[in-house]
């Protein structure tokens, strides 16, 4: 496609070429979302009322858990990040989708398989492996639907009109590459019924849960960032030397991390691990310089609205990130072992970090691919505070739960006591998760509703064409007659 | 970067020198394991577990029981401790000097300040613990010196913290120990205690069924959800009813004329749990496992 070709596309014929696929993935990732968050705050019931589903087999803590987390990760922020890397390739390209419908069946293979998957986690047939417990048909499903969505992007990226690479580039074919690598293998070894021997099979699950839910997530974050904060205030991206160190750095020192202090494992494992988490501060370090340098001299404002949702979102990542660092320091981590500490890190780098960027980039494009106006403008704008609100509200009282666990078990107090004495932490963060499901609904609200306005109008359009008196066709009449 | 190619040269660099590393190197190393011995005994670990048990770890799994309780014990340290456990026929003020004879010993020269010291306000009760370290070379030579002179002393290796004080291991958990789980589930969290030892602590399959039916009724503040689904409540067929049906304190007892019963997935957690017994001293985490007289 030639330079000239693409020049006189404009942003409009852009993003109207991103809507369908958009719709389908934005669609069902925004009902993953809220159901997710049910199936939270469900799971969280079983600490507050114990004997609650003591007759149902489906909502045990267990199951309930592994569903929302997964719906959370695989339902919602993946697929939404997915539409998002799109619609963000086809931007910096300035050429339309390529192969618009490709991206479409990849979503509706990818819903399946999340359905599939959740299904299964309640039924009892989750495999068992943290982050991985869709069992085989509902993965094959993920990785299909996903590699077609990829190569969508990837095209997509091919036909660029400017041949430079942008950092939002780097970082979300990076991120494209990761999940593709990260999920095949795990799942290969793992499900393909001849599973490694023994703890193999933990090590290899740390190694994916680090390379997706830190990794993966975080060039998949960092790369929308850097897209949206520069556009957003109005500033180009600071120190572009920067951002290509941190990217290299992230990639090189971030993989390493993952393997547990207190692992059962030969010990240069977690080793190897401390080590790398000791030198990804500095790619964290410099996310957040860049990010302050370019979103600081824009006008502070906390209104809501896509800004403020990357803004969060990038905070986010920054705190999460040391947050995460922190578990694999040699030693000290034992304070928070095994608490409620990693859980509240990980609901943040998941909910706080990439959903809240991936939840204020769908409220930024869905106007543009549409091309009309959020139903509900208020409700968008006020979604950020609950969603917010509720990430602060679930988060904290969780770490600082996790700490005082820590710090009781190791003064020798009665296990039941200890455990006991985290419900209090507990029940606020249940609030918070309460919460984000209300940001969620005005997320899900705003989709739905654009959505059937857009249906119906198509409708109306179908029936106006249907109706419209009819016009004989003279002239190919004429034609068929003068040979 | 001008070009996709460099970027995807670059993370596939990345990502596959960490896959090489944490994925490919733990398969050279661990993948082939097999079975060990525990040190100082004819007995290979892990065993197999029975096939109740083997299935009760597909039931631990169907309910997410590793979303609460892991299965990894961490260990801070470990020591070489001698006890004194007789005097024979010395008396203490003898012993007191005759270990302060011994601090001429080479070996035991670094040690003399604590061992001395320990002696100090020692009134005579046994067993004392005389020394608890790192050097085993204090440990073997003074159990050499104090064997001739009839006083007998206990040299074990115990393993040190917080959760082997808890007494939730013996020792650390090592890649060992679970050769035969599949999946292997670890788990990251303890809303619920360590499960490592349960075998062990719990040794009644009553016990844990009625725990699991009810925790409440062994747990007074326990968190843990009922998980009442595993169990029938059914009709007594004449009395005294089934033999299987649990004995259950009145509060959490049905109706005079019901029963609760397991089911076989309630039998088979059980036996998965009571299968749990991380027991064995092993060369890479060694304790002595014969509880001295303290």
């Amino acid at each position: 496609m030639s330079n000239h070709a693409t020049k006189t596309i404009c942003s409009t014929d852009i993003d109207a070429s991103c809507r369908l696929p958009l719709l389908a993935l934005f669609g069902g990732a925004a009902v993953w979302l809220v159901l997710g968050l049910l199936l939270g705050l469900a799971a969280a019931m079983s600490f507050h009322a114990p004997d609650l589903f003591a007759d149902c087999a489906y909502l045990s803590y267990g199951r309930a858990q592994a569903a929302a987390n997964d719906l959370l990760l695989y339902g919602f922020v993946i697929p939404a990040g997915l539409g998002v890397t799109l619609w963000i390739f086809a931007r910096l390209s300035q050429a339309p989708l390529a192969l618009p419908i490709v991206p479409v069946a990849a979503a509706n293979l990818w819903h399946l398989g999340v359905l599939i998957g959740t299904a299964a986690i309640l039924l009892g047939h989750g495999t068992g492996h943290d982050w991985l417990e869709y069992p085989r048909s509902g993965a094959v499903l993920l990785f299909a639907g996903f590699l077609l969505a990829a190569v969508s992007a990837v095209a997509t990226m091919g036909f660029r009109a400017d041949r430079e690479m942008y950092p939002s580039h780097w970082f979300l074919f990076a991120a494209l590459l990761w999940f593709a690598w990260a999920y095949s293998s795990a799942n290969l070894f793992l499900l393909s019924g001849h599973p490694p021997r023994g703890v193999v099979q933990a090590i290899i699950d740390w190694w994916f849960a680090n390379n997706l839910v830190f990794v993966g997530l975080a060039l998949m974050g960092v790369g929308m960032a850097f897209y949206f904060l520069p556009k957003f205030a109005g500033q180009p991206l600071a120190g572009s030397g920067y951002t290509l160190f941190a990217f290299l750095t992230l990639i090189f020192f971030g993989t390493w991390c993952g393997i547990p202090q207190s692992a059962p494992v030969p010990a240069w494992l977690p080793a190897i691990s401390a080590f790398g988490a000791l030198l990804t501060l500095i790619p964290i370090l410099a996310v957040a310089i860049i990010a302050w340098k370019t979103a600081a001299p824009a006008a502070f404002s906390l209104g809501g609205g896509p800004f403020c949702f990357v803004k969060f979102g990038t905070c986010s990542f920054v705190v999460s990130g040391f947050l995460y660092l922190a578990e694999f320091c040699p030693r000290y981590s034992r304070a928070v072992d095994f608490t409620w500490f990693g859980f509240g890190v990980t609901q943040w780098q998941l909910l706080g970090f990439a959903g809240m960027i991936v939840c204020g980039a769908i409220f930024h494009i869905l106007p543009l691919i549409m091309q009309k106006e959020l139903p509900f403008p208020k409700l968008a704008k006020v979604a950020f505070f609950f969603f917010g609100g509720g990430v602060l509200l679930y988060v904290i009282p969780l770490l600082i739960g996790g700490v005082v666990q820590g710090l009781k078990f190791r003064q020798g107090i009665d296990f039941a006591d200890i455990s006991a004495g985290a419900m209090m932490f507990y029940r606020i963060s249940t609030t918070g998760q309460a919460l984000i499901l209300v940001g969620s609904l005005f997320l899900l609200l705003n989709l739905f509703v654009m959505t059937i306005q857009w249906k119906i109008g198509l409708a109306k359009t179908a029936f106006a064409a249907v109706t419209a008196p009819l016009q004989a066709p003279i002239e190919r009449r004429d034609r068929e007659v003068t040979p | 970067m001008k070009s996709g190619l460099t970027v995807f040269l670059a993370a596939f660099v990345a990502l596959g020198a960490s896959w090489f590393g944490f994925v490919y190197g733990p398969l050279e190393q661990l993948g082939g394991e097999k079975q060990t011995t525990v040190l100082q005994s004819p007995d290979s670990w892990p065993p197999q577990r029975t096939g109740a048990a083997t299935l009760g770890l597909q039931v631990y799994r169907k309910y997410g029981c590793a979303a609460c309780h892991t299965e990894q014990v961490r260990q801070s340290d470990a020591a070489n401790e001698i006890w004194l456990t007789s005097l024979g026929d010395h008396k203490p003020q003898d012993f007191r000097d005759f270990i302060q004879s011994l601090m001429i010993v080479p070996e035991l020269m670094p040690a003399s300040n604590t061992i001395v010291g320990k002696l100090q306000q020692w009134g005579g009760t046994v067993p004392v613990l005389l020394y608890s370290g790192d050097d085993a070379t204090v440990v073997s030579t003074l159990a050499g010196k104090l064997k001739p002179v009839g006083v007998k002393a206990e040299v074990q290796v115990v393993a040190l913290g917080a959760d082997i004080r808890r007494g939730w291991g013996m020792r650390k958990s090592v890649a060992a120990d679970y050769l035969y789980d599949e999946p292997v589930q670890l788990g990251n969290l303890r809303a619920g205690p360590d499960l490592s030892l349960v075998g062990v602590r719990d040794p009644d399959a009553n016990w844990q069924l009625q725990h699991l039916y009810a925790p409440r009724s062994i747990v007074k503040n326990s968190t843990m959800p009922a998980f009442r689904s595993l169990f029938l409540v059914r009709e007594k067929a004449g009395e005294p009813g089934s033999p299987e049906a649990l004995v259950l304190p009145q509060e959490f007892a049905p109706a005079a004329d019901m029963e609760v019963v397991p089911t076989a997935e309630a039998r088979e957690l059980a036996a998965y749990l009571l299968s749990l017994k991380a027991n064995a001293p092993l060369y890479e985490a060694p304790f002595t496992p014969v509880t001295a007289a303290k």
